[in-house]
């Protein structure tokens, strides 16, 4: 059984976006950048929780919308000379639809 | 015995005459007679002023005050009508007979206007003074312009229009355009920049009539039968000196008045200088000679002996992007050589022209940087002999390895120009460096150099850093982010300028060093684009802040608070128990009375916004906008309703206001206030635009604030109407829109602009600056609420909910 799980088609977040999924245990925000590539993290911010899903995607980091830490999609790693790390998930694009992997939304509800 | 000194003209020459007399304390009673209602002013800065970057203010040399502190008496908007030499006086065609021992004239020149059929036509205008530029100015999007020449005068119009966003024309009778200065090559570049800025450019055209209708031009006609629409015709091909009353005067006159080397006529006590002159059968269009004949002429009224000497002249191309320099001669001849350097990808094109090992004519285009140091070459007549194979690669590259650019500089001899509208030369700055000038204003204040078109700028900079070494710092504006280098100011202007009209055409043209921005440059570019080209620029919400994307404001636990507008703070228990059925429905937790009379409903989740603004929607209400750069409340009293002392309906005003402005964007929130009367209960002296009323009519003023700074407001105007009032708040609103830096409130905005210069954009602007508001609302005085409820519900949602699969 493949352990990904087909959540939308990448056109339900625009370009530069993102939206949210919701889970047992809080919410993991999927990003899109301008070159569709998609990237899942924890939808706190590390410095105050904020919801990274509601901030500005540039290149590939997102700028926190409450104090505007920006943390890097790739790592989840904060940027500059905030201190922090955002957990990442594992997410890809098949055949135009986001997939996000089972196996770790599991061990985040497991944790 | 003090002598009376008459000057006809309030020119460019005439100008840095008076000032070189004044300068000097010269024994003269001065009397200055102008045509033009106004003083002295830069004319080759009107094509700034035409574009918009610059003001008029901004281009006057002369103010009143300046005429009253020297005691030169001043006749403005008064002709001539004759000149008796014996007697030695000049009379007014108001009848006022004046008495001289000298006088000068500094008559300039008139456009020539070709007698087509059709030429007097209301419409067909020349571009030679600030009428001709108003008028240009007054063309907006809706509008078109045929110009009529493809020289320098004509391809500044366009362009200064074009960046208005009017369509230009040119229509041009030789096969490339500026072909006096460019050969065939240069001309092409120059055309394909033009035409990039949205103007339509026709080369070997011939006019054949101006076609009206009503007595106003309609259209002008080819000879090959094209007919090329427009609302108003500008004549730019050429000028003629103007020599009428001096040929009246009995003085020699050829083409120009004749004048030798002190600047003299056939008539000792008369002296000519500028555009009207002719010494040794050279006529004069260019500024930097007029200057050097105005000292010279200036010497010979003090007595001094002086003469005027012919020099090379160059051209630069006052159209924003398009670097362009030409120098010299560069025709094809007998014994030329040629040596060409072309880069098409960058749009670089330079081209030498050489006669017996010397630079005798220079052509660039899109990298002048090296103009200067060319230009030295011709002018020196200097042997490039040894330096041949690297020449056109410019002063870096002689002497094998590439030199400093500083070096270059340090190079230059005492006598080399820098700043060519003003003829200064960088001995001049190292000697007022010496006697204390430390940086580029006081240069420009002591010696004029950059202080006109502002093309030198960089050179000047560099000879202070060379002069002065370590202890000059060179000046490096903030730039947006880091992103890119350029200030806010740079960018707006490039977008202007270079209709840039999307977002990557601003990373690419002003090479953003990232990918496609971040949260500060975004927002910024989205406004700035939103605000210069409300018809054609789609907004972005991904590069707007939470806020605006989801019209309301995150608070710090991810919810979010909501404020139905309520106009002029205006409500009914209608309203009221709409907005207490949405708090219960919707469970939020705060419902609070805002500082600008709103009720904000506090802790609402992001996923309930469209439910609520659709059930606020039903009962009548509307964004409130509280989260957004752009108009948030208007404050009131009550005015003449109820209040005993209330001079005008201030509510019935504030409500008026809101209606038109709302939905606005702007560079930060912008919040006004109403007060009856000056006892001011609706606080307007400390908003960013606040009315108060007073019996005799409303006084409207701006920059207050109360925020991280508290301001009070200034009077930017006092008017008898509430339209007037109305229409001034529209206008400053747009004035604020298109010039102020994003992020930058009012008070800010004014602070770096001055109060004065805003008052005089809205007296001379008032109504184009509202017909733009207007436009802009057409698209944006809406509310978002009611779309994003109907069509983007979906998007409030999770993308998936993967509870009950996790839960599995």
């Amino acid at each position: 059984m493949s352990n990904w799980i087909d959540i939308a088609p990448l056109s339900d977040i625009p370009k530069r976006g993102a939206r949210m999924v919701k889970t047992a245990l809080g919410c993991v925000a999927v990003f899109r950048t301008a070159q569709d590539e998609v990237f899942a993290l924890n939808n706190a911010c590390p410095h105050k929780a904020g919801p990274l899903a509601e901030g500005i995607v540039h290149g590939k980091s997102v700028t926190c919308p409450l104090h505007n830490w920006v943390i890097s999609l790739e790592t989840g790693e904060a940027q500059g000379a905030d201190e922090g790390r955002v957990t990442t998930y594992p997410a890809r694009v098949e055949g135009g639809r986001i997939l996000l992997d089972r196996t770790f939304l599991r061990a985040r509800t497991a944790a | 015995m003090t002598q009376k000194l008459i000057v006809i003209g309030a020119g460019m020459a005439t100008g840095r005459m008076l000032e070189t007399l004044v300068d000097a304390n010269a024994d003269y009673d001065i009397t200055l007679i102008n045509g033009e209602p106004r003083g002295n002013y830069n004319r080759i800065m009107l094509s700034p002023v035409l574009s918009g970057e610059k003001t008029y203010a901004e281009i006057v040399t002369h103010d009143d005050d300046w005429y009253a502190q020297h005691g030169i008496s001043t006749r403005f908007g008064c002709f001539v009508q004759a000149i008796d030499r014996k007697a030695r006086t000049v009379t007014l065609a108001t009848g006022e007979v004046l008495v001289y021992d000298k006088l000068v004239f500094g008559t300039g020149s008139n456009p020539f206007m070709i007698p087509l059929p059709g030429a007097h036509l209301d419409g067909v205008i020349a571009y030679r003074d600030l009428e001709d530029t108003e008028r240009m100015m007054g063309l907006g999007p809706e509008h078109k312009c045929v110009v009529i020449g493809g020289g320098l005068l004509g391809l500044e119009a366009a362009a200064g229009m074009a960046a208005r966003g009017v369509d230009v024309t040119v229509v041009h009778i030789m096969g490339h355009l500026m072909e006096r200065q460019l050969d065939e090559a240069a001309g092409y570049l120059l055309r394909k920049a033009l035409v990039d800025k949205g103007i339509t450019v026709k080369c070997s055209a011939n006019s054949k009539e101006i076609l009206g209708k009503d007595g106003h031009v309609r259209a002008l006609l080819l000879d090959d039968g094209t007919e090329l629409p427009c609302d108003l015709l500008v004549m730019a091909v050429g000028i003629r000196p103007n020599v009428s009353l001096a040929q009246d005067s009995g003085l020699a006159v050829g083409r120009g008045i004749h004048v030798d080397d002190q600047m003299v006529t056939s008539d000792a006590n008369i002296l000519a200088v500028g555009e009207c002159v002719e010494h040794d059968g050279a006529i004069f269009g260019l500024v930097a000679p007029l200057y050097d004949q105005a000292k010279v002429a200036a010497a010979t009224l003090m007595g001094e002996d002086a003469q005027f000497v012919q020099k090379e002249l160059s051209t630069k191309l006052k159209v924003t992007g398009c670097d362009l320099f030409s120098a010299g001669d560069f025709a094809d001849g007998e014994g030329r050589e040629d040596i060409v350097f072309r880069d098409p990808a960058r749009g670089v094109y330079r081209r030498l022209v050489i006669t017996d090992n010397v630079v005798i004519g220079v052509v660039m285009y899109g990298d002048t940087a090296d103009s200067n140091w060319f230009f030295g070459l011709i002018r020196d007549k200097t042997d490039i002999s040894d330096m041949r194979d690297t020449l056109i690669f410019g002063p870096a590259y002689q002497g094998g390895t590439p030199l400093d650019p500083l070096a270059a500089v340090a190079a230059l001899p005492r006598d080399a120009e820098i700043c060519g509208c003003n003829g200064i030369c960088k001995g001049q700055i190292e000697d007022a460096i010496a006697a204390g000038a430390s940086d580029l204003g006081a240069i420009k204040a002591t010696t004029k150099a950059s202080a006109s078109c502002g093309t030198c700028t960089g050179l000047v900079e560099q000879v202070l850093a060379v002069t002065l070494g370590d202890d000059f710092v060179l000046p490096a504006a903030a730039s947006i982010c880091g992103c890119t280098d350029m200030t806010h100011e740079d960018v707006r202007r490039m977008i202007k300028s270079q209709r840039l009209t999307s977002m990557p055409a601003v990373w690419q043209e002003c090479a953003w060093k990232t990918v496609d921005g971040c949260h500060v440059c975004r927002p910024a570019l989205n406004f700035y684009l939103l605000a210069d080209w409300p018809l054609e620029y789609q907004d972005d919400p991904q590069s707007r802040f939470i806020n605006e994307r989801k019209h309301a404001n995150i608070q710090k636990d991810g919810t979010f608070s909501v404020v139905p507008r309520m106009w002029g703070g205006i409500t009914t228990p209608n309203e009221l128990r709409a907005i207490a059925d949405a708090a219960d429905k919707y469970a939020v937790p705060t419902v609070k009375v805002t500082g600008g009379q709103r009720i904000d409903l506090l802790g609402v989740r992001g996923e309930d916004l469209p439910d609520i603004w659709a059930d606020l929607n039903a009962a009548g209400m509307v964004s409130g906008h509280a989260y957004s750069k752009g108009l948030r409340t208007v404050k009131t009293c009550v005015g003449t309703d109820h209040c005993r002392f209330g001079t005008q309906d201030s509510t019935g005003l504030g409500i008026k206001l809101e209606k038109e402005l709302w939905g606005s964007w702007t560079p930060h929130k912008l919040k006004l206030a109403v007060s009856g009367c000056p006892r001011n209960c609706a606080e307007a002296t400390c908003k960013d635009i606040g009315v108060v009323c007073v019996d005799s009519g409303y006084q409207v003023s701006i920059g207050g604030a109360a925020g991280m700074d508290v301001k009070e407001t200034e009077l930017l105007v006092q008017v008898a109407s509430e339209q007037e009032a109305i229409d001034t708040i529209k206008a400053v609103t747009q004035l604020y829109r298109e010039n102020a830096k994003y992020l930058d409130r009012i008070y800010k905005w004014m602070n770096k602009v001055g109060l004065d210069w805003i008052k005089e954009r809205i007296e001379t602007e008032r109504a184009a600056l509202v017909d733009r508001f207007e436009l802009s609302q057409s698209i944006y005085r809406r509310d978002p609420w009611a779309e994003h409820a109907r069509d983007k519900a979906q998007s409030y949602q999770p993308l998936a909910n993967l509870s009950l699969e996790a839960a599995e």
